[in-house]
């Protein structure tokens, strides 16, 4: 719609601050607060102009939360299950779209349906599984009687054990599964003309070597789009981490530990130390987004040819 | 030995067979168009030849070998698609390397060999551009030498041409023509233009609605058309055919109350149900006084530049004439034909097929000698 009034261009213009101000302040007050005293922090009304404290909050921040190790292990975590999330949803979708076999639609509605199961649904079994991976095989040796076989035979009882908890693999493995990728890269992949897998064959190209020399290539705007939501959704995880890490010193991540940050009831009411670490978790998707977002908004909105 | 033999092929898509078993044998060295109206099943055929389709039935074998189970890359084929099928990410030189890359060819010998085939379809300035760079015709031309680069035993072409507008259409028909001087590889080359198949062909296969109608060459096709469908498909304006009967008094009657006289054909084709067609260039225009003078109201004339296209009337039948006169014809005016019965072809009507003057049916797969 293309409308030319001084007065409507006006209202446009106020809506569109009015609508930046409201989603850039929390933002500000966050770097307000961190800026400044404990003393000028605890004023009422909070100033809303930065004071010089910044540097020594973010130090403050970074000492007690020990945010050295946990944005390590943030870091470690979110680009392995954006590595997991965009290699497992561009392989699924590919044999989903270029190969015909029996059960193709019931693996796409299958994989399509998890996308009603996020995570926090299904916490509590994922919780068991990630307690013991092995579980479902250990269920199917009971049902099936094996177990019971040998301990007649052997007097030998299986238990089949591997403890996620406290682990990388525990943290990403189960995020890594993903419906919006696969389905991403569904939509991509058949906008990819037949004749082109139908040239590679005759080029004498495998199947993989297709996917790895012409699929994975083209996608690339895709993939990078993939990729910063991925990177900020996992980054910002955190129910799972939570739950999962019982050694929190080691393997905690860094949102999880904002929650340490925040003043306890009778504690020192440092909320510019809180807002410094705060400031100083929320840097890197925002890095993420900054450097990828011409990527991004290409890969979501069009393709370029 | 054939480089390419076809034997009762067959293609069942889902319960609904699109071929019906095509038996053709293509000899080494020899430039084959197949032809046919879309959805005749060419180019089906062809991607069955390729590997790109399962073959259902019957049995297709290249170089003596049945490749029937054969993945395309171990064929020996090279194909072309109608929409050049570049890889958009890579350059002109990749993408004709491609292939050889795959094979593991040493990067020397890639390179040379790049160069050699991109130098014989003049594609050189352009080694470093990316398909998106160039135009309809230069697309077409790295398809092609990307096709040639690894040297195959058999090039397959489907229908290349037909997103190139008509000008362009002729040079790179010139173009392939001269390729396949050159290299002297067999081709199949499926397309739809009649005239892009009889300027190509050593020999055509006609098509239609998955089976072969014809097997022949070019002028075969055209003089002497084995079925009514090869009769009205090939030629254009098409050819002129009517439907009816030999009477004993030697003549032909049609529509309501039509009558020519064919006395010849006739006694050949006694009381038989059939249609008699003959291709509008033979059909002359004469003076009334002439003696087989055929009088006939024109419809209408469509000018050609050297010569026009007279649609007329004979006894209510229709009937096209190539008119080169110089006097023009209106709407409703009166004009006279004049016909040999020599140029006449007569078909079956219940089969559909040829019946020669001796009154024997041309069977589809009798194969005329190159």
């Amino acid at each position: 719609m293309i409308e030319r009034s001084p007065f409507f261009d006006a209202v446009t213009y106020a809506v569109m601050i009015i609508g930046l101000a409201m989603v850039i302040f929390p933002f500000w007050v966050v770097i307000v607060a961190a800026s400044q005293s404990l003393h000028e922090v605890s004023r009422v009304p909070i100033a809303l102009w930065p004071s010089d404290q910044l540097w020594v909050n973010l130090a403050e921040a970074w000492d007690r939360g020990g945010l050295g190790t946990k944005m390590t292990n943030s870091f470690i975590v979110a680009v392995g299950v954006t590595v997991g999330k965009i290699t497992l949803a561009a392989m699924s979708a590919f044999a989903i779209v270029f190969f015909t076999f029996r059960a193709r639609m019931v693996c796409f509605w299958l994989i399509f349906i998890t996308l009603m199961l996020p995570l926090e649904v299904r916490i509590v079994p994922t919780y068991a599984i990630a307690a013991n991976a092995l579980l479902p095989f250990q269920t199917i040796l009971d049902t099936v009687g094996i177990t019971w076989l040998v301990q007649q035979v052997s007097g030998f009882q299986i238990a089949l054990n591997w403890n996620l908890l406290n682990s990388y693999t525990g943290l990403i493995l189960p995020l890594v599964a993903t419906a919006t990728g696969t389905f991403l890269y569904r939509q991509f992949f058949m906008t990819i003309p037949d004749e082109l897998a139908e040239a590679s064959k005759m080029d004498g190209a495998s199947a993989m070597r297709f996917f790895w020399d012409v699929l994975i290539p083209l996608s690339r705007t895709n993939m990078l789009a993939l990729a910063t939501i991925m990177f900020v959704s996992s980054w910002n995880q955190y129910l799972w981490p939570l739950l999962i890490t019982t050694d929190r010193a080691n393997f905690g991540t860094a949102v999880m530990q904002l929650r340490f940050l925040i003043p306890t009831m009778n504690g020192t009411p440092d909320w510019n130390v809180t807002m410094a670490g705060a400031l100083i978790i929320m840097l890197p998707p925002l890095l993420v987004v900054a450097l990828m977002q011409r990527w991004f908004v290409r890969g979501l909105i069009s393709r370029d040819k | 030995m054939s480089q390419i033999s076809i034997k009762a092929v067959k293609k069942v898509f889902q319960k609904t067979e699109v071929i019906h078993g095509v038996d053709v044998e293509i000899e080494a060295g020899e430039f084959v168009v197949i032809l046919g109206p879309s959805g005749c099943g060419k180019s089906t055929l062809l991607r069955m030849i390729a590997g790109l389709e399962d073959i259902s039935g019957g049995e297709i074998a290249i170089g003596g070998k049945v490749v029937n189970q054969l993945e395309p890359r171990e064929r020996g084929c090279a194909m072309v698609f109608q929409n050049y099928a570049l890889y958009p990410h890579m350059t002109v030189r990749q993408n004709i390397g491609y292939a050889l890359k795959v094979a593991r060819v040493p990067k020397a010998e890639r390179e040379a060999r790049v160069l050699k085939v991109a130098q014989a379809v003049s594609l050189e300035p352009y080694l470093d551009r990316r398909p998106a760079e160039l135009s309809g015709g230069q697309r077409q031309r790295v398809a092609m030498a990307r096709a040639m680069v690894r040297e195959p035993k058999v090039f397959l072409f489907d229908e290349p041409f037909s997103n190139l507008d008509a000008k362009l259409r002729v040079a790179m028909r010139a173009e392939v023509r001269n390729l396949h001087r050159s290299l002297g590889v067999t081709s199949v080359f499926v397309t739809h233009d009649q005239t892009e198949a009889m300027t190509l062909a050593d020999r055509l296969i006609v098509m239609n609605s998955g089976y072969v109608e014809q097997v022949g060459r070019p002028s075969e096709v055209y003089h002497h058309p084995a079925s009514l469908f090869v009769a009205d498909f090939i030629g254009s304006p098409a050819m002129n055919l009517v439907r009816g009967f030999f009477g004993e008094d030697g003549y032909f009657r049609h529509g309501k109350g039509g009558m020519l006289n064919l006395p010849d054909l006739a006694k050949a084709h006694l009381s038989r149900e059939v249609s008699i067609g003959i291709r509008p260039e033979l059909v002359r225009r004469v003076d009334a006084s002439h003696k087989d003078a055929i009088a006939a109201v024109v419809d209408y004339t469509e000018e050609l530049g050297a010569s026009r296209l007279v649609y007329a009337r004979v006894d209510g039948s229709p009937i096209i004439a190539v008119d080169d006169g110089n006097n023009a014809l209106g709407t409703g005016m009166p004009v006279h034909f004049a016909m040999s019965e020599s140029d006449i072809h007569v078909f079956d009507h219940t089969t559909g097929r040829r019946a020669d003057h001796a009154g024997r049916p041309v069977r589809a797969t009798d194969s005329v000698s190159a």
